[in-house]
């Protein structure tokens, strides 16, 4: 159209105005690190997995996950999920369902045959890792998809360590375990069982090996001088486990005192009662928030008949017959003795009073420092110069699986830098999703779904597994119930609240970009995105 | 298995688009192929509700249908802020004529489109508080009563604001504008009895009356549908901050708007033919303070000689907007206050 | 076909030849015959593929005509007086953004006091709108100039107000020759706009325009006013050619081939004046008269040219510029600078006033006896004015003059009675 001067104006002209220059300060896309990613000791991505199991890609999630972690289906069984802990949903209702999504994922990848990664370019380089617990196991997983030929050692007659011998069946169902320790060997692992490494620095020399991983785990109960009678029946519940699990157990009698206070305690104390017992009675000397076992386990526990007796210590045992201290807490918070004693009708005695690790084998070695019965190690993992990590319980950290798993992944890319001849990198971190960052508005209301647990009478009878898994459709919703913090999950919030139309939507995937010849800086984007993604910088003048 | 109530979900969000919706689901804001029927380059202020509420009105009635919208425009910022020559931002047929008479304007176009046979294509009248309710109000009411087919859309910022924030009759009692300033016994506007044009409107039994706000897209996308689905005289009224004449961040202009929507003060609903026929509840309530502490103009409320008096009696407005409207559902009814 | 019929009617059947989409209208006498015409005639379907609008106001009515012109229909609507006022920034805006749209304007006074009768000041009031104003002496050139008006502002994309006198034309009933349809279609050819609202090739019309470049676009309108100083006697050359009749045209000259005195005026008064002058012709004085047809844009050329030999102007207005006097003597006095001769202005027929042959007569021979006032009021009444000032520089509040003067004028019934009809 031949329009009339100045009056009338052809579309398109006004984006010769470049608002852009009218900017103090610039929105600039981050990834924030949400808090469960931070609080995983295994170092799992878990809002990147979480992410893709909203969409239904449940391969892709579970691909993710064993980016970092290669037995989901285990975790998302015995993990303590400090990332729900740390879940900002937590500040809502309740945290989201992190690890019954592992599980789900990590069944479903077992169900459907998933397979893990293919190991990476051979580099030639031979490593040995002793111990085939959950860091043992990790670490081989990583250092054979970095190209490492790996000789996994352990002295047990199965792969596994605790995850076989400490943790009940009821909690871990063997078939699970070994599907997933199947798939780490399937990557080419040379296994040696039932061999006990004596002298560290001789097995490395004689199999010519440029590094070692030590993953020896804590196997002995720790014993306490009790006076207990002859008859008395006294028995550390590291070993008791290992006969269940044997299938050899060990007759306890009816009325069985656990002595201890954490997840040890109540395993043994649910096994007994498994085993028969009718009295599971639990002697601990603090109170319960003072614990160390998880609230689930002791739920779950009290759930199934076992019962505690609170600020107690065990004092004697005499046949058929303990004798308790009571305890108070003085003002540190420490028990302290009162005095005031008590009995206890029992057959046995497990103490479950934590373990302590065997490191003979670490007796010629140069450089590797013990100390408290741990072996000191970098944020690399690596014990000494010579080439030696370590971790999972033999190192001073908490001792759970998930901590053994992120030692694992951590030592062999410290073993990597090692015997490539690199400098360690330390890897940025991002700046922490804190729960002040989010807009919940933007979230949806709507219902939760608890995973179904098994009939409680069911429970006290055998070993069947207790806490079933996730339908697809209750998994589905758990993960969508995952506020994405910290990191875009392309709601088109920025794209659809800016006045300037300054926000580029890139497409599924891409996620956006900002168009700074037209964006004024107002901020809206930063204030409404749901999870914090977008944060304004101060721009240079 | 058990069941209780949890409060955020990422699906069927209140976000703009969200890639796990269905694409019915989705907002015309959150696709890429939307009009962008006012263009990047336009000189509204930092974080301006009326460009952004015209976005969103305009982009919803090309959407619905097929692109063929005619938009008037009264005087007023966004007029201006729009169209300085040489540029223009609008990527759609627009004429502005006045600053009173932008209901008569769509009216004639309405009448020629119609001589002319193009039932297809749909007119779009807008204009802000002051050529809604003040100036353009006659105009407005006679396009209402001839049933004119005409969508009228008043993008209301309680103010004069391309004028330099003076009051219109739509500025909230205590509200400090350049003509009603914070000084005296009685501060700010005065509390008179109002003009509530969504109700006047109603009362010319029109097709079609809503409300909206630019906090919920998906309910103003969904009524400026359900408007283009209809034909004859429709009036959408939609509450867009004013940054400068609000004396709010710039980053809080959605923030502010859903706050007004979620203290009662501004009644969220719609109506045909004269009759109500939804309302938007109440998701999150939250005391009139929350919302006017946001706003410099309302700072002489709090602070110093606070007027506790004067915000008691802006909490009694919106509590007679929500016991008018229904507008909190006590069954559903949440207590979060992390609004 | 000649028909005797009131002026309003001819007009409305006119208009409806002209085939207007888009009509809107607001009550106001004395234009209200029009629009009710017109009205009867969409709502009977006799003219079709027309919408007829009743709006709330003439502000409306001239908003509703800008819609419809920029969205590429033909609009029309009709005023008056105070309507036009109520207008006046619509007015300006249809002419600012160049939509050609047709007014009539039924010329009336301006209140207070309130008067419904006829003269020029709503057309004066409006005279740098920029719209074209075309003035018509008798109802044929009335009719005729609607047909002509809607040509022009096509052509030009201004719009067009087509002034006739409030009652002495609107309402007066006398022979008209009526076009018929194939006549008006051959010379009216279908509105080409030349912006409009397209979704299929989207403009924004009606943009903020700074300093940098107001005035260019003031100029551009200032030469679609000189362009319309051309065509306005092109078309009405055509429309003659066509219909063998005279209508139209920037400026008409009656016997002023020898006159030393020319008087000037607008509408129809043309025709007592001519009257007046025609005795005065036998009683030997040398009188001409100009009518100007094409008041804006002001023909300064040709009026220039007409008067060029007379040694006295008189213009006669039915404006008054109050604090100065004259409205359009004031453009003559223009349009023949550096010329030697007298300029003498007559206000008459305000509010309605009867301008008599007879006054006229009268004042024609002062004026040729050089005894014209340059300001004279035809037949005021000087005493009732006295008495009025008398009253006000006694008592402070002596009241409204309106009413004083009713009132006198009830106590001296001997003067001349107002009104116009």
């Amino acid at each position: 159209m031949d329009t009339p001067f100045a009056i009338t104006l052809g579309v398109g002209t006004s984006r010769a105005n470049h608002t852009g220059s009218w900017r103090v300060e610039r929105p600039v896309y981050v990834d924030r690190l949400p808090p469960c990613n931070n609080a995983c000791p295994a170092g799992e991505n878990i809002q990147g997995w979480l992410f893709e199991a909203e969409s239904g890609n449940y391969e892709a999630a579970w691909r993710i996950l064993v980016h970092d972690n290669p037995m989901p289906a285990i975790m998302g069984r015995v993990c303590f999920h400090p990332c729900e802990t740390a879940c900002n949903r937590v500040q809502v209702d309740e945290a989201v369902g992190i690890n019954a999504v592992e599980r789900f994922l990590g069944d479903l990848a077992i169900e459907k045959g998933w397979q893990l990664p293919e190991p990476g370019r051979d580099t030639g380089k031979r490593i040995l890792v002793v111990g085939a617990g959950p860091a043992g196991l990790s670490a081989t997983y990583h250092l054979r998809l970095l190209g490492h030929q790996v000789r996994l050692v352990d002295s047990a007659d199965r792969l596994g360590g605790m995850m076989r011998y400490g943790i009940p069946a009821y909690r871990l169902p063997r078939a699970t375990l070994d599907a997933e320790i199947d798939r780490i060997v399937a990557l080419g692992v040379e296994v040696v069982l039932n061999h006990v490494v004596h002298d560290i620095e001789e097995e490395r020399r004689a199999g010519n090996f440029d590094a070692v991983f030590l993953a020896v785990g804590a196997q002995l109960g720790k014993r306490v001088n009790i006076p207990a009678g002859d008859s008395s029946k006294v028995i550390d519940a590291v070993t008791f486990l290992h006969q269940v699990a044997h299938d050899d157990p060990p007759l306890l009698g009816r009325r069985v005192v656990v002595y201890g206070g954490g997840d040890t305690a109540f395993d043994a104390a649910r096994t007994a009662r498994r085993l028969g017992a009718t009295d599971a009675v639990i002697v601990y000397r603090r109170n319960r928030e003072r614990m160390g076992a998880s609230g689930e386990e002791v739920e779950q526990a009290l759930g199934e008949g076992v019962s505690v007796r609170w600020l107690s210590t065990v004092n004697r045992f005499d046949a058929e017959r303990i004798v308790l201290e009571k305890m108070r807490l003085n003002e540190d918070g420490f028990p302290e003795p009162t005095g005031e004693f008590e009995e206890l009708d029992a057959d046995a005695l497990v103490l479950a009073l934590g373990q302590d690790t065997d490191l003979s084998l670490l007796d010629h070695a140069r450089d590797v420092t013990v100390h408290d019965g741990a072996v000191s190690v970098a944020s690399s993992m690596m014990a000494g110069a010579s080439g030696i990590f370590a971790g999972g319980d033999a190192v001073p950290a908490e001792r759970t699986a998930t901590v053994a798993v992120g030692h694992g992944k951590r030592g062999a890319h410290g073993i990597d830098d090692f015997v490539m001849g690199r400098e360690p990198t330390e890897k940025q971190r991002h700046e922490l999703a804190t729960f002040d960052r989010l807009n919940t508005w933007y979230y949806a209301d709507a219902p939760r779904t608890k995973r179904p647990e098994l009939e409680r009478i069911r429970r006290q009878t055998n070993f069947e597994e207790v806490i079933g898994g996730l339908s697809e459709e209750n998994a589905l919703f758990e993960a969508r119930r995952c506020l994405s913090c910290g990191n875009c999950f392309e709601c088109d919030n920025c794209f659809g609240v800016c006045p300037d139309n300054a926000v580029i939507k890139l497409g599924a995937g891409e996620r956006y970009e900002f168009d700074y010849d037209f964006c004024k800086g107002c901020g809206i984007c930063v204030k409404e995105c749901p999870c914090g993604a977008i944060e304004m910088v101060p721009e240079r003048i | 298995m058990t069941r209780q109530p949890v409060h955020f979900y990422q699906v069927g969000s209140f976000a703009v688009g969200n890639r796990l919706l269905s694409a019915d689901d989705r907002t015309v804001q959150s696709l890429r192929e939307r009009t962008n029927s006012i263009d990047s380059g336009h000189r509204a202020c930092q974080g301006c509700g009326e460009a952004l509420g015209a976005r969103y009105a305009l982009d919803a009635a090309m959407r619905a249908t097929n692109d063929r919208v005619v938009a008037v425009n009264a005087t007023g910022c966004l007029e201006v802020f729009s169209t300085p020559y040489p540029e223009t931002s609008w990527r759609i047929p627009w004429l502005h004529s006045l600053f009173g008479n932008a209901p008569a304007v769509a009216t004639g176009v309405a009448a020629a489109l119609r001589v002319k046979g193009k039932s297809d294509v749909r007119v779009v009248a807008q204009a802000g508080d002051g050529g809604t309710v003040d100036i353009g109000f006659g105009a407005l009411s006679g396009m209402f009563e001839r049933n004119d087919d005409v969508l009228f859309i008043c993008y209301d910022n309680e103010g004069y604001m391309n004028t330099g924030v003076q009051r219109s009759a739509a500025t909230p009692p205590a509200a400090r504008t350049a003509t009603t300033d914070a000084v005296g016994p009685e501060p700010g506007n005065v509390f008179g009895t109002g003009k509530d044009l969504p109700r006047i409107a109603m009362a010319h039994d029109i097709p079609y009356v809503a409300t909206a706000t630019v906090a919920d897209l998906h309910d103003l996308e969904r009524k400026v549908e359900r408007a283009m689905e209809l034909h004859g005289a429709r009036y959408l009224h939609v509450l867009v901050p004013c940054p400068l004449g609000w004396g709010t961040a710039s980053n809080d202009t959605i923030h502010v708007a859903r706050l007004a929507k979620e203290s009662g003060l501004f009644p969220v609903f719609e109506a045909e033919n004269g009759t109500l026929t939804s309302v938007s509840t109440i998701r999150r309530r939250v005391p009139v303070e929350q919302y006017l502490l946001l706003q410099r103009r309302y700072g002489h409320l709090f602070g110093k000689n606070p007027r506790p008096d004067i915000v008691a009696r802006i909490q009694a407005m919106a509590d007679e907007n929500i016991a008018r409207y229904g507008l909190v559902d006590e069954s559903t009814e949440s207590t979060e206050v992390n609004a | 076909m000649l028909r005797q019929i009131e002026g309003s009617k001819a007009i409305a059947e006119t208009v409806a030849l002209c085939r207007p989409e888009v009509v809107c209208a607001y009550p106001i006498s004395p234009q209200t015959h029009i629009i009710e015409a017109v009205g009867a005639m969409v709502k009977s379907g006799r003219l079709a593929q027309c919408e007829f609008i009743n709006v709330e106001s003439e502000f409306a009515a001239m908003s509703v005509a800008i819609g419809a012109s920029a969205t590429g229909a033909r609009a029309y609507t009709a005023t008056a007086s105070q309507g036009l006022l109520f207008m006046l920034e619509a007015v300006f805006n249809a002419s600012g953004l160049g939509l050609p749209i047709v007014m009539t304007l039924a010329n009336r006074a301006i209140g207070a006091p309130i008067n419904i009768w006829n003269d020029h000041s709503d057309a004066m009031a409006v005279r740098d709108a920029g719209w074209i104003q075309l003035f018509a002496e008798t109802n044929q050139e009335a009719a005729d100039l609607h047909v002509q008006a809607f040509r022009l502002a096509e052509e030009l994309s201004v719009p067009v107000m087509v002034c006739m006198d409030g009652f002495i034309l609107t309402h007066a009933v006398e022979g008209v020759d009526m076009l018929d349809q194939e006549t008006v279609d051959a010379f009216l050819p279908p509105y080409e706009p030349r912006q409009v609202l397209d979704v299929d090739d989207p403009v924004s019309i009606g943009a903020m325009v700074g300093p940098e470049a107001f005035e260019e676009v003031r100029y551009l309108a200032y030469l679609r006013q000189r362009d319309a100083l051309e065509r306005i006697p092109e078309i009405a050359r055509e429309f003659t050619q066509l219909t063998g009749r005279e209508s139209g045209g920037l400026i008409r000259s009656y016997r002023t081939d020898d006159a030393e005195i020319i008087v000037v005026a607008l509408g129809s008064v043309l025709g007592t004046i001519k009257d007046a002058v025609d005795i005065r012709r036998d009683a030997g004085e040398r009188i001409g008269v100009v009518g100007i047809t094409a008041f804006r844009p002001f023909p300064s050329e040709a009026v220039r040219a007409a008067l060029a030999q007379a040694r006295q102007v008189v213009v006669l207005e039915k404006s008054f510029s109050t604090g100065f006097g004259g409205v359009l003597s004031t453009d003559v006095a223009m349009s023949m600078r550096d010329l030697d001769f007298d300029l003498r202005t007559v206000i008459a027929g305000l509010g309605g006033r009867a301008i008599t042959r007879r006054s006229l007569e009268d004042m024609l021979k002062r004026a040729n006896d050089d005894e014209l006032e340059p300001l004279t009021f035809l037949d005021l009444d000087h005493d009732a004015v006295e008495r009025e000032r008398e009253r006000m520089r006694k008592v402070r509040r002596s009241g409204p003059s309106a009413e004083n003067l009713l009132r006198d004028r009830a106590a001296f019934s001997s003067l001349p009675r107002g009104g116009g009809a």
